[in-house]
């Protein structure tokens, strides 16, 4: 998107999102518990954890719609407390829940957004159609948006995150409710989004989205980060070989580091086995004894 | 101020979507009135030696403006607890100033038109105003009240069911009772003390003079206006505290 942004590629050191000892509550409910979390400029972050573990609360609080009880949050190095308009500008949003103006057309959508984020309106215009071809909705960018289909509204919340240039885009579970075909196709989009340079907090619970998405994924739950790093390095740590072993009292998972060690040890077992390779639901069984799903 | 053409915009394009809707909607109420208040039980009526009729159409334009211009706050309210579009106004970089100030003159603007359809219907019948800087004047300070004090109660609510509920206790009781539909003169002394505490009043008494000729009311015109400037700086404090 920004061409800053390929030279922050070459240098992924440079921190775009810095969270520092974030803390949130809804009443009795801890929605967020000492969250610590560094992502990189340029990378494709992941959030991984099941409903209610605090994802949707990051999203907010990075996108200033909620405030923090306590902690530090920048974006490209602006305090999203302090300095909420400047970190703004630096940010493409995605919610969780479709909130275009139904009544109005594509085009319109995107004009206001421009409006919105200050942009000239040849800008808006010249940025408009660009990103109506890029998410491919040229074609019906004068229908009113309550027409669209699940999917073209979700490709047009995106075209309208990415109208002004931000350097950082966050998509909140941006597959839900989506059939495979479509789903597919945004995953498509948002690869090529990254690709252009712009730095992707994408948070979801579906575990195959994580993997063929993210280079970098941090697993959270109850408030808190548990896990960090490549959906590889993560799967490896805890085995990437997994026998489901079918016992009495219901599946027993058994990792291992590789396919001969696995092998062996089915061989010893009575009862029925199932051999596979690991995935992060796994990772995330492993280190909370629940599924992300649950 | 990065920001206010947009939500302004936002509005205008939604009303132009439903003008047809819109105009016909207010049409309604307003002409009920007038036949039933005016030509039925007014017919023979005289209120401050004027015909009841042309004593009413300025009541009716006071009280449309106040309700079209407070119905932001349940678009508000839609749009941020329903379609989630204020979500989209929280996330960008425009300030709260932006935002209060765009949503409150959509309002003076709904405010504007309701006052507009009063004035094509009283000519209907035969109510001729006097169309003058004072009377729009008039119009735009009552919207201007109503639409920020909108915007407010559209931050502070937790529901629609609390929307619905400040129009029962707030908004009908004003449009009864601020010398819309009667004199306040004629009211006892305790009853026309608490009425003078509540904004319609005033505006009632500024439209109705500026309409019928009379001289303006200007410590009504002064209060008036401060009751607007009061609500609208607020309506920026509550919508910076629209946060969770």
């Amino acid at each position: 998107m920004v061409s800053q942004n390929d030279l922050l590629r070459d240098h992924q050191k440079v921190e775009m999102i810095r969270i520092g000892n974030l803390h949130k509550r809804y009443k009795k409910v801890i929605a967020l518990n000492g969250l610590n979390l560094d992502i990189p400029a340029g990378s494709f972050f992941g959030l991984l954890g099941p409903n209610g573990a605090g994802k949707t609360t990051i999203v907010n609080i990075l996108t200033t719609l909620t405030r923090p009880d306590s902690g530090r949050v920048t974006v490209n190095g602006f305090d999203v407390v302090k300095e909420p308009i400047r970190a703004k500008l630096e940010i493409g949003v995605v919610p969780q829940s479709i909130n275009l103006d139904m009544e109005l057309s594509a085009r319109e959508n995107l004009f206001i957004h421009g409006l919105l984020y200050g942009m000239s309106q040849k800008d808006i215009r010249q940025e408009g159609e660009r990103m109506l071809s890029f998410v491919g909705l040229e074609e019906c960018a004068d229908r009113p948006v309550k027409d669209f289909s699940g999917g073209m509204k979700r490709r047009l919340m995106i075209a309208r995150a990415l109208m002004h240039s931000p350097r950082v885009v966050f998509l909140d579970e941006p597959t839900v409710g989506l059939d495979v075909t479509t789903r597919r196709k945004l995953w498509e989009l948002l690869k090529k989004i990254n690709q252009e340079g712009a730095t992707i907090l994408l948070t979801t619970h579906y575990i195959e989205e994580a993997e063929a998405l993210c280079d970098m994924v941090g697993i959270i739950d109850f408030g808190k980060l548990i896990a960090l790093g490549s959906p590889k390095t993560l799967i490896q740590r805890v085995g990437p070989i997994v026998v489901e072993q079918m016992a009495e009292d219901g599946i027993r998972t058994h990792f291992f580091s590789n396919r001969k060690e696995a092998t062996s040890f089915i061989e010893r077992l009575k009862g029925s086995a199932l051999i596979r390779e690991a995935n992060l639901e796994d990772v995330f069984l492993e280190l909370t004894g629940r599924r992300v799903n649950q | 101020m990065t920001g206010f053409c947009g939500i302004f915009l936002r509005e205008m394009l939604i009303i132009r979507k439903r003008i047809f809707k819109m105009l016909l909607s207010l049409s309604v109420s307003p002409l009920l009135y007038m036949i039933a208040f005016g030509l039925g039980l007014g017919s023979r009526l005289e209120v401050e030696n004027v015909r009841y009729m042309t004593f009413l159409v300025p009541g009716l334009i006071a009280m449309s403006t106040m309700s079209q211009s407070f119905a932001i706050s349940s678009e508000i309210n839609i749009s941020r607890f329903y379609w989630r579009i204020f979500e989209e106004f929280q996330a960008s970089p425009v300030s709260s100033l932006a935002i209060a100030l765009g949503e409150t003159l959509s309002g003076i603007v709904r405010g504007l038109m309701a006052a507009g359809v009063i004035i094509v219907l009283g000519i209907i019948f035969g109510v001729n105003l006097r169309l003058s800087f004072f009377l729009w004047i008039s119009i735009w300070v009552n919207a201007f009240i109503f639409s920020a004090l909108a915007v407010n109660t559209a931050m502070l609510v937790k529901s629609h069911a609390d929307q619905a509920m400040l129009s029962n206790f707030v908004i009908i009781p004003m449009a009864f009772l601020c010398g819309t539909f009667f004199s306040t003169s004629t009211l006892p002394p305790w009853a026309y003390y608490v009425i003078q505490a509540l904004p319609l009043t005033h505006t009632s008494k500024m439209i109705r003079a500026s309409a019928l000729g009379y001289p303006m009311p200007w410590v009504s015109f002064f209060v008036a206006l401060g009751f607007g400037l009061v609500f609208f700086v607020s309506s920026i404090y509550t919508v910076k505290r629209a946060q969770v």
